[in-house]
Order: structure tokens, then C-alpha cells, then sequence
């Protein structure tokens, strides 16, 4: 066996590498600080720090110092907060089931169709990538109650003009209405992924087995589709309650405050905007806020509870 | 065997079609007005009456549309090179590196995602204005330069890079920045080409941290530009011009949706199912 001079080089680079490897580790780890250095400062610049900052600016009033729970006094007590929050919840009651129910049904026809598949799944999924404020204002003329295309068209079935937008009964129902149009596309995109991802093995092995196409669908389909509903329900109440772009520009402006008429489709966002830009409460507004994010929270929690839950088959 | 004619998918064929009518009629109806003069508007009509140019011209030549245009293009551009950039490094770093702490970040950076952009808006707000970013791009795009989102899903991706490969490369005496860029990066090439669709889009169509952060009418972005101009005039709604404008904004992407359709749409199925 050779022998390595004690003061060789090669005894040198062993000794460094070879007792405790740690210089090699922390070299690597030193890479990795280095490449996570300017992300971890934004996250704590740009995502902490703020949320941190939004909780305690909800806790001071306007012009005021001092700790004090005025905010959440004052919006617990205001009407319009309550308007707000039950508005809010109906978007998601109506918006969230019709996305789904709707994106479903879609994934299926496709799925069970064999010709032109892509072509239906590019024009069903368009109108998600298109700009909210530019087809909420198409929207907005085409309800409108006097000349628009809605009225025309029912019009053709002998169904009276509806005020839509104008009316504080129907307006909340019409928002309501874009979003799903919008947003149906997307669930139909994810449900057919997910459809897709199921063995077609367990269909023919049921089949064999006699299985009706009523069962197929309610013991393999519904079944393994399941995560990827949780996950389509969950992104959807979340983005049902952050609803803004469309009530803004469905119902803002030409003499009335966005979530009019009567605040009938105003959602919690909306009152964040008007009660922090329109009337400049940045202290009330994050205290709204802090609801908001209470409520996604929540939600957040369920879908972990939902999603760690075990599938028996 | 002879063919058998299959009733469902007729029928099936027949209600995706009608579906396709209420897709596509609020484009329909958007172009149409776009070439109708004002007048025209307070009566129902389907077809304009003399498909004028009018609209486009009085836009072009008295609106600030085509800077807004511009600001759009030049935010959404940055703002996702840089969201890629980022999320493919913290998401390789996070993946394939090992060093105390990675847990901890990645749990600190997924706990972001929990909070909703709404109550981040307030605090950015007051940053900006304290700063004197007010009307620059940058108050425009510092908060979304990097996403959690995107980088939870590189780490995803990356997961799937071979160890090898990065050894390889560490034999081969290359830097480890190196290595990142010229031998992991082209393994997600995919992955990378869904996330930067949907940067782009989500930015393009940003607005409720765009309206908050702009105050002069030369630095809004498209969305802003066109929902304040459609509400500014208290004389009543100038539908042809808003119409014009929806249909600038609306068409150029659907083309482009319509060239790439299969690589957006399988990119998204794709960054929804990770």
C-alpha cells in the first residue's frame, strides 16, 4: 500500500474533505442561501411584513393612535358590512355549484363524444382567458333593459324585458351569471383531466361484471373524480370570495359607487375599495380585510380536512 | 360489421353547439357594436347599419390606448420573466438542494399563498406611496415579481429533474448557477412554457392592484385604462367607444389562443392537476 506523505497535497484535500465532509456540505449549503437570498427578502418585504402591517393598521383608527378595536365595532354595526358579507356568500352559493355542475356535465359530453374533442374544449375554455373588465362591460350592453341583446332575444319567447343590472333583485343573479359564463370553462378543462386520468381499465373490468353505465358513473366516475372536484370547489369558493373585477365594472360608475344598485351586488372587495380608495379609511378598509382572510382561512382548513380524508374502494 | 349510428353523440353534438352560441355570442356582439355609431345604440338593431370605422379612429386619435396598450405589454412581460426566473431557482433550490431551513422556507413560502392579494393591497399601497413609487412601472409589478404559487409549482416539477444530471454537471467543473441554467432549466422546459402562459395572462388582465397603485392617466395599464374611461363620462356611456376598446383587447389574445390553443390548454390542465 502506498503511503501518502503526511504534508502532501493529497493529504491536505483529505484531510479537508475526508473527517467531517462539512466542508462540501455547507459549500452546497451556501449555494442554496445564496440563490434564496433575494426571494426570501421579497417574501418578507412583500408578503409578510405587509400582512403583519394590515393586521395592525385594522387595530388604529384614522388620524388616531393608540390600540383600539373601533374598526371591527364599527363594521360589525354597519349594514352595509353585513350587506356586504351576505352578498359575498351568495356569490359563492350561486357561482361555485353552476361552475362546477356546469364544467362537469361538459367534461362528460366531451369525454363521451369522439370527433372534435379539442375544438370543443378550445372555444368552451376561451372565455377564461379573456380580459374580466373588457367582457364585463360587453356584458353590461348587453344587459342593457331598454336596447340590449338579452331583452331582444327573450323577447323572441315572449318573455318580458327584465331590469337585470338596473334591478336590485336581478342584479346580484346577473353578476352572477358572467362569472359562471367565464368560469365554467375552467372546470370543464380540469374535470375532463381528471376524467382522463382514470384507468379505462376499471370500466371494462365493471363492464364485464354487468355494471350499468348509472353505476359506472356512480362507483368509478364520481368516486375518482373526487379529488379533482375538492380541488375545483375549494379554488372556486376562493375566488368566489374575492369577487371585484366584474361587480366594478358591471355596476361602477355613470353617477353610482361600484356594488349598486342599492348595494345589492356589493361583495366584501368591493366595500374594501370603497371604504380604502373612495372614501380613503385605509384602517377600516384592512380591518374588512381581515375578515376576507379569516373566511379563505377557513376554507383553506376544510380543503386540507376534505383532501387528508381516505378513499375506500 | 355495418355502422351503427350513435343517437347520444348526435345529440350530445347537437347541445355543445348551442353551447358554443352563448360562448361565443358576447364576442359576436362586442365586434359588432364596435362598428356601429352611437346613435345606434339606443335602439336594438343586430347588424351595425354602415360598419363605420368611426370608434376606432376617435380612439387612436383622442384616447391614451395604444400607451395603455404598451403599459400592459411592458408590465406583463417583466413581471413574468421574473416570476419564472424565481420560481425556477427557489423551486430548484428547494427541490435538489439540502440545507438547514429548506423545510421551514418552503412551509413559510406556502403559508403566503393563504393570504388573499386583498389585504396585502392596503399595506402595498402605503409602501408605494411612502417610497415615491406612485406612477412607475415598478409600483405596478413589485408585488407580483415572484409568486409562491409558481414556485411551489416548479418545486414540483423539479423534483422530477435526475440527480444525475446535476452531478454530472458539478464533475464537469461548472458553477452551480451554471448548472442551474444550462442543465436543469431544460428539463422544465414544459413546465415553464404553461407557467409563463399563465404569468402572462394573470397580468395582462390585472386590476385590482393596478387601479390602486395608478394615479396618471399615462401610466395605466389596458384593464384600468379602459373600465376608467368607460365610467369617467357622466354625460352617459359611449358604447361604440367602449365596445372598440373591448374588442382591441380581446381579440389579439383570442388569436393567439387559437395558435397555441393545445399548449395553453394542456399547460393549464397541467399546473391545475400538480
Amino acid at each position: 500500500m502506498k503511503r501518502v506523505a503526511p504534508e502532501s497535497p493529497q493529504m491536505r484535500s483529505l484531510l479537508r474533505d475526508w473527517p467531517n465532509r462539512g466542508s462540501l456540505e455547507s459549500k452546497r449549503a451556501l449555494t442554496a442561501y445564496t440563490f434564496l437570498a433575494i426571494p426570501m427578502l421579497f417574501f418578507l418585504g412583500i408578503r409578510i411584513a405587509p400582512t403583519i402591517y394590515a393586521f395592525a393598521m385594522s387595530f388604529f383608527k384614522k388620524n388616531g393612535s393608540g390600540f383600539t378595536l373601533y374598526n371591527y365595532q364599527k363594521m360589525f354595526a354597519s349594514p352595509d358590512f353585513w350587506h356586504a358579507l351576505t352578498n359575498t356568500l351568495l356569490y359563492v352559493i350561486i357561482t361555485v355549484p353552476s361552475q362546477l355542475a356546469i364544467g362537469i356535465v361538459l367534461a362528460l359530453m366531451i369525454g363521451r363524444i369522439e370527433r372534435f374533442k379539442g375544438l370543443y374544449r378550445t372555444i368552451y375554455f376561451l372565455p377564461y382567458i379573456t380580459s374580466a373588465v373588457a367582457i364585463s362591460w360587453v356584458w353590461r350592453l348587453m344587459y342593457d333593459p331598454n336596447n340590449g341583446f338579452i331583452n331582444a332575444f327573450l323577447e323572441l319567447f315572449h318573455i318580458p324585458a327584465q331590469q337585470w343590472l338596473k334591478s336590485p333583485s336581478e342584479a346580484l343573479v346577473a353578476v352572477s351569471i358572467v362569472i359562471i359564463w367565464q368560469s365554467s370553462g375552467y372546470a370543464a378543462l380540469i374535470s375532463m383531466a381528471g376524467l382522463e386520468s382514470i384507468p379505462k381499465s376499471y370500466y371494462e373490468a365493471a363492464r364485464i361484471d354487468g355494471a350499468s353505465p348509472w353505476q359506472l358513473f356512480w362507483r368509478i366516475t364520481w368516486p375518482l373524480l373526487n379529488p379533482t372536484l375538492v380541488f375545483l370547489a375549494v379554488t372556486g369558493v376562493i375566488g368566489a370570495l374575492q369577487t371585484f373585477t366584474q361587480i366594478a365594472n358591471l355596476t361602477g360608475g355613470s353617477g353610482g359607487q361600484a356594488g349598486g344598485p342599492l348595494n345589492s351586488t356589493l361583495s366584501i372587495v368591493v366595500y374594501v375599495y370603497n371604504q380604502g380608495f373612495n372614501n380613503f379609511n385605509l384602517q377600516f378598509a384592512s380591518a374588512v380585510t381581515v375578515v376576507l382572510f379569516i373566511l379563505i382561512l377557513i376554507v383553506t382548513i376544510l380543503q386540507m380536512k376534505l383532501i387528508n380524508r381516505t378513499y375506500d374502494y | 360489421m355495418r355502422k351503427r349510428v350513435d343517437g347520444a353523440a348526435i345529440v350530445i353534438h347537437f347541445v355543445l353547439c348551442v353551447g358554443i352560441l352563448v360562448v361565443a355570442m358576447p364576442f359576436v356582439w362586442m365586434v359588432l357594436s364596435s362598428f356601429k355609431t352611437l346613435p345606434e345604440f339606443y335602439t336594438f338593431k343586430f347588424l351595425p347599419k354602415s360598419w363605420t370605422l368611426e370608434a376606432y379612429q376617435h380612439i387612436f386619435a383622442h384616447t391614451k390606448y395604444v400607451r395603455w396598450y404598451g403599459n400592459s405589454f411592458i408590465v406583463a412581460i417583466v413581471v413574468t420573466v421574473s416570476e419564472l426566473f424565481f420560481a425556477s431557482l427557489v423551486g430548484y433550490t428547494l427541490a435538489k438542494h439540502r440545507f438547514k431551513g429548506n423545510k421551514i422556507i418552503f412551509i413559510l413560502i406556502l403559508s403566503t399563498m393563504m393570504v388573499p392579494t386583498e389585504l396585502l393591497v392596503i399595506p402595498w399601497y402605503v409602501m408605494s406611496t411612502a417610497l415615491g413609487w406612485t406612477d412607475t412601472y415598478w409600483s405596478i409589478m413589485f408585488p407580483g415579481m415572484i409568486q409562491a404559487y409558481s414556485v411551489f409549482l416548479m418545486r414540483q416539477f423539479m423534483l422530477s429533474v435526475p440527480d444525475d444530471l446535476i452531478a454530472a454537471g458539478r464533475i464537469d467543473g461548472m458553477s452551480e448557477f451554471g448548472i442551474f441554467l444550462k442543465v436543469v432549466l431544460p428539463q422544465v422546459t414544459s413546465a415553464l412554457g404553461a407557467l409563463a402562459i399563465l404569468a402572462f395572462l394573470g397580468n395582462w388582465n390585472a386590476y385590482l392592484w393596478p387601479v390602486i397603485a395608478i394615479t396618471s392617466e399615462n401610466m395605466r395599464t389596458l384593464p384600468v385604462g379602459m373600465s376608467l374611461f368607460s365610467t369617467a363620462d357622466a354625460g352617459g356611456l359611449q358604447w361604440n367607444l367602449i365596445m372598440a376598446m373591448s374588442t382591441m383587447a380581446v381579440v389579439p389574445i383570442i388569436i393567439v389562443y387559437f395558435i397555441f390553443q393545445r399548449r395553453i390548454v394542456e399547460g393549464i390542465s397541467l399546473t391545475g392537476l400538480k
